[in-house]
């Protein structure tokens, strides 16, 4: 079933391409050693490389080089051992050289794929056309003075992977789904940070709208769209615009456009006519990138598992590919579920990790970085479930305890005398009492009436503020009912 | 003898056997260049007391026995070199009053050898130009006149101009120099010095203002081939902040002017016989031909047979490399900055760099970015690329067959102030013989060998392998010996 938008003179079908700007996670940028942390000082993380001082000389962060190698190789694409480095020039006030640095003919990495999850559980391969190693500029602040721009070069110089996907994705949800996927990837790489709203990943949407069966028509670029849920909004709001255009007998320009995230629409930036020509040409400050096959199989040996290989893993400890899969979005989520589930039921891990801890997540707002319960205190929880110290439904207790005073499952078992009662004896005794209080009761259901065997479990279970192992019970009760 | 007559190893050999101080050396320098600069202009900015300091401090070392290779030695800094706390103008307008927090690694690296900087020299603005005429701080002028006709005042060549005229006429032992299409070694040649342009790669660009940076190698230029060879010791080396810095060793290359050129096969290409290059240039590229075989070389006809591209792929791939290097004189962060209307960032650009940069500047600017534009980049500057790999390929050929090749340095003596100013590609064909060197990243020594009918310095090239500036320096002296130069300026300190 594809996805198709209802125009006034039938079904168009979108046709999405997305460049990707990832911020390379690296202590210092792409070409110079100054610092990259996000929300320092304006201007307090800025060499005289980054503000384009006379005489100053790029030098290439080798980390940076490593980390679009890594991406590459998560990405399944092809390593390009040999690789340019061009300039992109154009003026503007927060691009100190009056260039960017950009590997614009010759990338780093070339093709690759990623494979995307969608919500009725199919999957589709995307294709990535390449990533390539570029700076990123600084910022212009024109909202601090009445009548002057401010500049922070901070972000001057920082390393940015654009990723450039293959024009594969035909409705938002695919297009949302592949940067979720990719996301997702290059966290777990560790490449870049994934925080959009911090600007580390920024997108920049191309939408076309055709006919089935049509080749592509216009395009248009969407720039700079910092989340997800935009990216998929641009999409529709683009691509219903366009549909428009082209039943209005006009003719959709080719041009960049800006998505209005309050009214939600995209509105033109500036169209082909007024397109920089950016004279791009081999940076002659810095010679070709020249890297070693060895060197990118060291990298490829010291790669993390990634989201596709580790959902596989958890498909084959039990899990639902749909588990795996949730389990598997964010990768500390994955970590915490490991250290629940290692050497436990990784079913019963699951299950308790995406239904009571999430529910504990949303209703405390917090985060699985920062959990109410701690991975550890869940995994003993379990243990004391397993060894039948807990009921399920003494453990669900003891599980709120820890999410109110974040103590042991332990503790909190010997503070509240929570422990469970397995004394065969005992718990006789007590059924014997509920029957005893009860002889009308035992005298129905001795004539039939066989559903009253829920309730003098119940009385018991009662009677023993819920203390009482429940298959004990069920046994007593059953024995003296005889 | 006259402090300033010194050459710059008899200046450390004066120094060493305490005939001389540095403070009684710089001094002497600084007379000079209170005499002779408002004349020469070949100073833009005059660091008298930095230098006597620096001086007081090297004869200080010098006592304890703890003195650098140039300890005491004054020299000048080519006013491209950015240089820690004294502004750096590269002749340009644009520049204001920057006054650089950092140090040029190869100024650093003199320092660091103990040389005493008597200040900056003038240059063709960002070193565009080749009479020394274009630089915002007035023209620099040859201290050299024609015996015939005194009065016309002679430019001393360029970029370099502010640096040959300053050793010419005696007012430093030494200077920095920087050549992209033969800003060493052409001034060199119209000054009567020394000048050499070492190995792309040999000495290190950080902190020189750029012009083309495949093409700009910095270098010395002093009154003999062995003074050159004992700066450039200093001022090359591998430098980690430029990454087309090459990490090779630096050789001695003083003991190299030494070797002489017994069983070495010098390449005379013929291609550089160039119709209208006056007789008596091409009478001393033949006698100094002479003068080598006389020393036991042998000379071979060779033939670089994409030459006659060499100029025009030049004033391709300088002026495209310029346009993007010069896009940061913007006015936004350092230098000039001329007021926008109505706070526009376009008007700002266009007003700052309209008053910054002069014509010459301008012209190459716009050569540069119309060679990048789109539907012109690869009929220009890709041509260029592979016509420079071929030049290239040219040089690797003829180093099968020789060990060195000697070429004319310039097609012309120094010529007048007023002459050759009204059509640019004339002032370009200056760069005709020096070009091929930097476009294929090749050392060139330009070695003074004789004086023309009017009483001109005419020198000579030596181009050698890569990273074989040891024999250009044995060819050159070579050369030195045989022409045995002694004439000088009129205009020099001491007299």
């Amino acid at each position: 079933m594809s996805f198709t938008l209802e125009g006034r003179t039938g079904p168009w079908e979108i046709v999405v391409g997305l460049e990707v700007h990832a911020q390379v996670t690296s202590r210092a940028k792409l070409f110079s050693g100054a610092a990259t942390a996000f929300g320092a000082e304006p201007n307090s993380q800025v060499s005289f490389v980054d503000a384009g001082f006379p005489g100053m000389l790029p030098v290439i962060n080798r980390e940076c080089v490593a980390q679009a190698v890594r991406t590459g190789l998560g990405l399944k694409a092809q390593i390009n051992l040999w690789s340019r480095f061009d300039r992109k020039n154009y003026f503007y006030a927060d691009l100190p050289q009056g260039y960017q640095i950009s590997q614009y003919a010759h990338p780093i990495v070339g093709e690759g794929a990623i494979e995307i999850e969608l919500a009725d559980g199919s999957t589709k391969t995307v294709g990535i056309t390449r990533l390539h190693l570029e700076q990123d500029a600084g910022k212009s602040l024109h909202d601090q003075h009445p009548s002057k721009s401010y500049i922070d070069l901070n972000r001057s110089g920082v390393a940015l992977m654009e990723i450039v996907s293959e024009p594969d994705m035909r409705s938002p949800e695919e297009a949302g789904a592949y940067l979720t996927k990719l996301r997702q990837i290059l966290r777990y790489l560790g490449t870049c940070d994934g925080n959009m709203d911090e600007g580390s990943m920024r997108a920049d949407v191309n939408v076309s709208v055709r006919r089935a069966g049509e080749g592509y028509r216009t395009r248009c670029e969407v720039k700079n769209v910092n989340s997800i849920r935009f990216v998929m909004q641009a999409v529709e709001a683009e691509a219903r615009r366009q549909i428009e255009v082209w039943e209005e007998g006009g003719t959709v320009e080719q041009e960049t456009r800006l998505f209005d995230t309050a009214r939600g629409i995209t509105r033109s930036m500036r169209s082909k006519e007024d397109a920089h020509d950016y004279r791009y040409f081999p940076d002659p400050d810095l010679p070709p990138l020249v890297i070693e096959q060895g060197w990118v199989e060291g990298l490829k040996a010291s790669l993390p598992e990634l989201p596709d290989e580790r959902r596989a893993r958890y498909v084959a400890m039990g899990l639902s590919p749909y588990d795996a899969h949730v389990l598997t979005l964010e990768k500390e989520t994955a970590a915490y579920f490991e250290t629940v589930a290692r050497g436990r039921d990784a079913k019963v891990a699951a299950n308790w990790v995406m239904g009571d801890l999430f529910a504990a997540i949303n209703r405390t707002r917090t985060s699985i970085a920062e959990p109410p319960v701690k991975a550890e205190y869940l995994g003993v929880l379990l243990d004391l479930m397993q060894d039948g110290t807990l009921s399920g439904k003494l453990a669900k207790e003891v599980f709120e305890a820890m999410v109110e005073t974040g103590r042991s499952p332990g503790a909190i078992v010997e503070e509240r005398g929570l422990r469970q009662v397995t004394d065969a004896g005992a718990i006789e005794r007590i059924v014997a009492q509920v029957l005893e209080a009860n002889l009308d009761k035992v005298a129905e259901y001795k004539s039939g009436k066989e559903k009253l065997f829920g309730f003098f479990v119940g009385q018991t279970m009662k009677a023993m503020q819920g203390k009482g192992n429940p298959a004990l019970v069920n046994e007593a009760v059953k024995k003296l009912l005889g | 003898m006259h402090p300033t007559d010194f050459s710059l190893r008899g200046a450390i050999e004066a120094l060493n056997e305490g005939l001389v101080s540095s403070v009684e050396l710089t001094q002497a320098h600084l007379d000079g260049i209170a005499a002779l600069n408002p004349r020469l202009n070949a100073y833009v900015t005059v660091t008298a007391e930095q230098a006597l300091e620096q001086a007081r401090a090297s004869d200080a070392r010098r006592k304890e026995g703890v003195a650098g290779p140039l300890d005491g030695v004054p020299l000048a800094i080519k006013d491209l070199f950015c240089t820690a706390g004294t502004r750096t103008t590269a002749g340009s307008r644009i520049l204001g009053n920057f006054v650089p927090p950092y140090e040029s690694t190869v100024s650093a690296n003199l320092l660091r050898d103990g040389a005493v900087f008597l200040g900056k020299v003038n240059l063709d603005e960002f070193a565009m130009g080749s009479s020394n005429t274009t630089s915002a701080f007035g023209p620099v002028e040859n201290p050299w006149s024609r015996k015939n006709d005194p009065d016309t005042r002679l430019v001393p060549g360029g970029s370099s101009g502010g640096s040959a005229a300053a050793v010419a006429a005696r007012l430093a032992l030494g200077a920095t120099a920087t050549d992209t299409g033969g800003s060493i070694r052409q001034p060199a040649a119209f000054c009567g010095i020394a000048g050499i342009k070492p190995t792309y790669g040999r000495c290190s660009r950080w902190g020189i203002v750029a012009f083309a940076s495949s093409l700009d190698q910095a270098g010395p230029v002093a009154r003999t081939v062995e003074d050159c060879a004992i700066l450039l010791k200093s001022m090359a080396g591998f430098d980690p902040k430029d990454s087309t810095s090459a990490d090779v060793a630096v050789p001695d290359f003083a003991a190299a002017c030494a070797r002489g050129v017994k069983g070495l096969r010098i390449g005379m290409p013929k291609e550089y016989r160039l119709e209208g290059t006056p007789p008596e240039i091409e009478a001393l590229w033949e006698q100094g031909l002479q003068w080598l075989r006389d020393q036991g070389a042998e000379t071979v006809e060779i033939s670089l047979p994409h030459t006659k591209y060499a100029l025009p792929t030049y004033y391709i791939v300088a002026p495209a490399e310029a346009s993007s290097n010069l896009a940061r004189y913007d006015g936004v962060r350092f230098g000039l900055r001329e007021a926008a209307r109505d706070s526009d960032l376009r008007d700002l650009y266009e007003r700052t760099r309209a008053a910054g940069f002069g014509p010459e500047v301008k012209r190459r600017i716009m050569i540069g970015t119309y060679v990048l534009s789109a539907g012109y980049y690869d009929a220009y500057y890709l041509k260029a690329q592979k016509i420079r790999a071929l030049i290239k390929r040219d040089f690797d050929q003829a180093f099968e067959k020789v060990d060195a090749i000697v070429t004319p340095a310039t097609p012309s003596a120094a010529f007048g102030m007023d002459e050759r100013q009204d059509d640019p590609v004339t002032m370009y064909l200056n760069d005709v013989f020096t070009v091929t060197a930097n476009l294929a990243g090749l050392p060139g020594l330009s070695v003074p060998a004789g004086l023309d009918a009017q009483g001109l310095p005419l020198g000579l090239q030596v181009i050698g392998r890569a990273f074989d500036e040891e024999t250009v320096f044995a060819v050159g002296a070579a050369i030195e010996t045989a022409a045995d130069f002694r004439a000088v300026p009129g205009l020099r300190a001491g007299v």
